[in-house]
């Protein structure tokens, strides 16, 4: 363990198969040391582990695009408990504005 | 492209309520404010963290307490999504961060007050939140894309955390006396913090009108304060709370409420450092900052042995 | 600026259209997270046998949830902060089905409370029992230490609760056995997570290394706990509804000493940690942490046994 470590993990871009019949979808980027985590760290941040979904990692430098330093994260909510959806918190109908 | 044509793209970008994208060239002063704009709002998410997750341990259900954690834990996400739009720009996380710890850039200055009650927990997602989203809405349609498209997600996020907080506290108003009075008592604390979040008034807010003619802001503070007061009062009347302001009503001529004005010293005091949580909240995060330096290092390190042994 | 933003601030987020979002946005709630526990006994169960039983898997997932919980704002990083939550999360949601159904099949275990009171069963268990009550394991209520200490916990729980998990699929009690069929997912990836950053942090830096090593010779004293069979657990063996924890020691061992050989790492050669007057977290005897670590879980529902949440 004598080579010189950067402790910032390298950026990589996700992208998302949310359903069969889509395409992956770009859905953000996040910090990972490794492939594998960027993986299983995209399936926490990006899906919250929902099943059935297929992830793409890849990392930010290895992408070629037409303009080299395009990065383009899109965000898409989670789906899978049920405190994180607003009609879990039941608000009467006549809360304005809610 | 001369420079002045590249100003010329960029200004009629603006123009069109068109987006900036990452690899467009733009002004050095647009970008560090988007920079500046986009990091203070990551941080404060990523402080943000704190004030709430403190009643994860005490909160006295299961019920709340899963929906306590998601919801911190949405506030992780928001932070990352929005350091990862800072990045496009070019600037690393860690950068972020160091410059937070060191208190070179600032975070939203109502997490610089305390938590006192359970109670807070609703009241951050009714009135803290609420503002928050007041504040974030219109910065969906921000002119620079990637902080655009974080926003999006965040405000889905945040509105259902706003009514996550007002149903906690509406259960906690059916509840006994004593709830009743910490509801209300909590309600008096956050108040005139949560209308602070606005900023100062237009007529003190240096910015304003430079970020607004960048499309990166979209309403004045004043506007946005007054939008918020009239989204809220409503809502107080529901809950059944007293909103703390005498100066608190009903104006049919201008068809809006009118209200009286936060304490701007103590405004300036808290953003100046000398809140009661300043020194708390920079502490926490720089020592879970140092605190997990090893485990960073040791994932680098691993990751560098890994590649080694494929090439080799 | 358009007026109707702010007429409704939610709705115009998105304009509606969904089909922009990549998996969906999922708005619609899915049931209550309680839904099912409610079903009867099977004949030749016992009930207070299967109450206990389940408080003892319930115990467990609580408070180890409370322990992973106490990393939010507090992990390495943003991508682990929300890692962590997500187990504690998944352990939180275990609890309370476990909870539920021991309060559904054996009222007695509940604590009373003043007449009226709204507080529901669950949260009766787990905010109005004292530390002798609670039958969770001591592995899981120490405190948390460092990160090394965690994942060294987290690896030693999981894994033992999977394969106790596997096997409760085939639960004769029908409730048990849905609790067990969604936890062996959410456990597997905490079993798996665990394993990962334990070879992540034995083969990294040396002060990795030598943390996780001293995370491991930590927890390993209080692992014994989790394979002894108690009088419960061996009545829910023999009546077809729970697992012997000593039946699934070999696997458990075959999968440690495989993580360990992946990492480089000896098995640490500590004896178990004592008991206390002949008993242990099962039988209600616990560490000195337990109560500390009540008191602040309970503080705010005990100072309201009237109150709604």
């Amino acid at each position: 363990m004598t080579h010189p470590v950067d402790p910032e993990w390298p950026l990589y871009e996700i992208f998302v198969r949310g359903r069969r019949g889509l395409n992956h979808v770009h859905v953000g980027s996040l910090h990972a040391a490794d492939d594998e985590m960027a993986v299983r760290n995209a399936r926490d941040v990006y899906t919250r582990r929902n099943e059935g979904v297929s992830i793409w990692a890849v990392r930010a430098d290895a992408i070629a695009a037409s303009s080299p330093d395009e990065k383009d994260p899109f965000f898409a909510p989670a789906a899978d408990k049920v405190y994180r959806h607003p009609t879990f918190h039941r608000v009467p109908d006549d809360v304005p504005h809610m | 492209m001369t420079d002045e044509a590249r100003v010329a793209e960029f200004e009629a970008t603006i123009a069109r309520h068109d987006r900036i994208e990452p690899r467009d060239w733009m002004p050095e002063a647009y970008r560090a404010t988007v920079v500046r704009q986009v990091a203070q709002h990551a941080h404060s998410e990523v402080i943000g963290m704190q004030p709430e997750g403190a009643w994860i341990t005490r909160a006295p259900s299961l019920r709340r307490k899963a929906t306590l954690l998601a919801k911190v834990q949405d506030e992780a996400g928001h932070g990352l999504y929005l350091y990862s739009a800072c990045e496009t720009l070019g600037v690393s996380r860690a950068q972020l961060t160091e410059k937070l710890i060191e208190g070179r850039q600032k975070y939203s200055s109502i997490f610089n007050y305390p938590t006192l009650s359970f109670a807070d927990v609703g009241t951050i997602g009714w009135l803290v939140d609420g503002a928050a989203i007041c504040n974030q809405v219109p910065l969906c349609r921000t002119s620079y894309g990637p902080y655009g498209r974080a926003m999006i997600r965040i405000c889905k996020e945040e509105s259902f955390h706003q009514r996550q907080g007002f149903e906690l506290l509406l259960t906690m108003m059916r509840g006994t006396d004593e709830q009743r009075a910490m509801v209300q008592e909590s309600v008096d604390r956050f108040w005139w913090p949560a209308l602070m979040m606005f900023g100062p008034p237009d007529a003190e807010s240096p910015n304003t009108a430079q970020s607004m003619a960048w499309g990166i802001k979209r309403d004045t503070n004043d506007e946005l304060r007054q939008k918020f007061v009239d989204m809220t009062v409503p809502q107080a009347e529901r809950l059944g709370v007293t909103l703390p302001d005498p100066d608190l009503r009903w104006n049919a001529e201008r068809g809006h409420h009118d209200f009286g004005q936060p304490d701007w010293d103590e405004f300036a005091t808290v953003v100046r450092g000398g809140g009661p949580c300043n020194a708390q909240r920079i502490d926490h995060r720089r020592r879970a900052h140092e605190d997990g330096a090893w485990v960073r290092t040791a994932a680098s390190a691993f990751a560098a042995r890994q590649r080694e042994e494929v090439a080799s | 600026m358009h007026d109707d933003d702010h007429q409704s601030v939610y709705d115009g987020l998105t304009g509606g259209d969904e089909s922009r979002w990549a998996f969906g946005a999922g708005l619609e709630a899915p049931d209550d997270a309680l839904a099912g526990v409610g079903a009867p006994v099977p004949v030749g169960v016992d009930p207070h046998a299967l109450a206990t039983y389940c408080l003892m898997l319930g115990d467990d997932a609580l408070v180890h949830s409370h322990r992973l919980s106490q990393w939010c704002s507090n992990a390495p990083d943003l991508e682990e902060d929300i890692a962590l939550a997500n187990v504690a999360l998944d352990l939180l949601g275990q609890a309370r089905l476990l909870l539920a159904r021991a309060a559904v099949v054996d009222p007695g275990v509940v604590p009373v409370l003043p007449a009226g009171s709204p507080v529901p069963d669950e949260d009766a268990l787990a905010f109005f029992r004292d530390a002798a009550e609670f039958r969770n394991v001591r592995l899981v209520e120490g405190e948390n230490g460092d990160f090394a200490v965690t994942v060294a916990r987290m690896l030693l729980f999981a894994t033992h609760r999977l394969a106790v998990l596997q096997r409760l699929t085939a639960s004769a009690d029908p409730v048990l056995a849905a609790i067990a069929a969604k936890g062996v997912k959410e456990v597997a990836y905490h079993r798996d997570h665990a394993a990962r950053w334990c070879v992540t942090l034995a083969l990294g830096t040396e002060e990795s290394r030598r943390r996780v090593v001293a995370g491991l010779e930590r927890v390993w004293p209080f692992r014994d706990e989790l394979s002894r069979t108690t009088p419960v657990e061996a009545t829910a063996a023999a009546q077809g509804f729970g697992v012997d924890p000593g039946s699934v020691s070999d696997e458990v061992e075959a999968v440690l000493d495989q993580v360990l050989a992946a990492s480089g790492l000896e098995r640490p050669a500590l004896p178990p940690v004592g008991e206390v007057a002949g008993g242990a977290g099962r039988d209600g005897r616990h560490t000195e942490a337990m109560g500390l670590l009540l008191a602040e879980m309970q503080v705010v529902a005990r100072a309201h046994p009237l109150g709604r949440w």
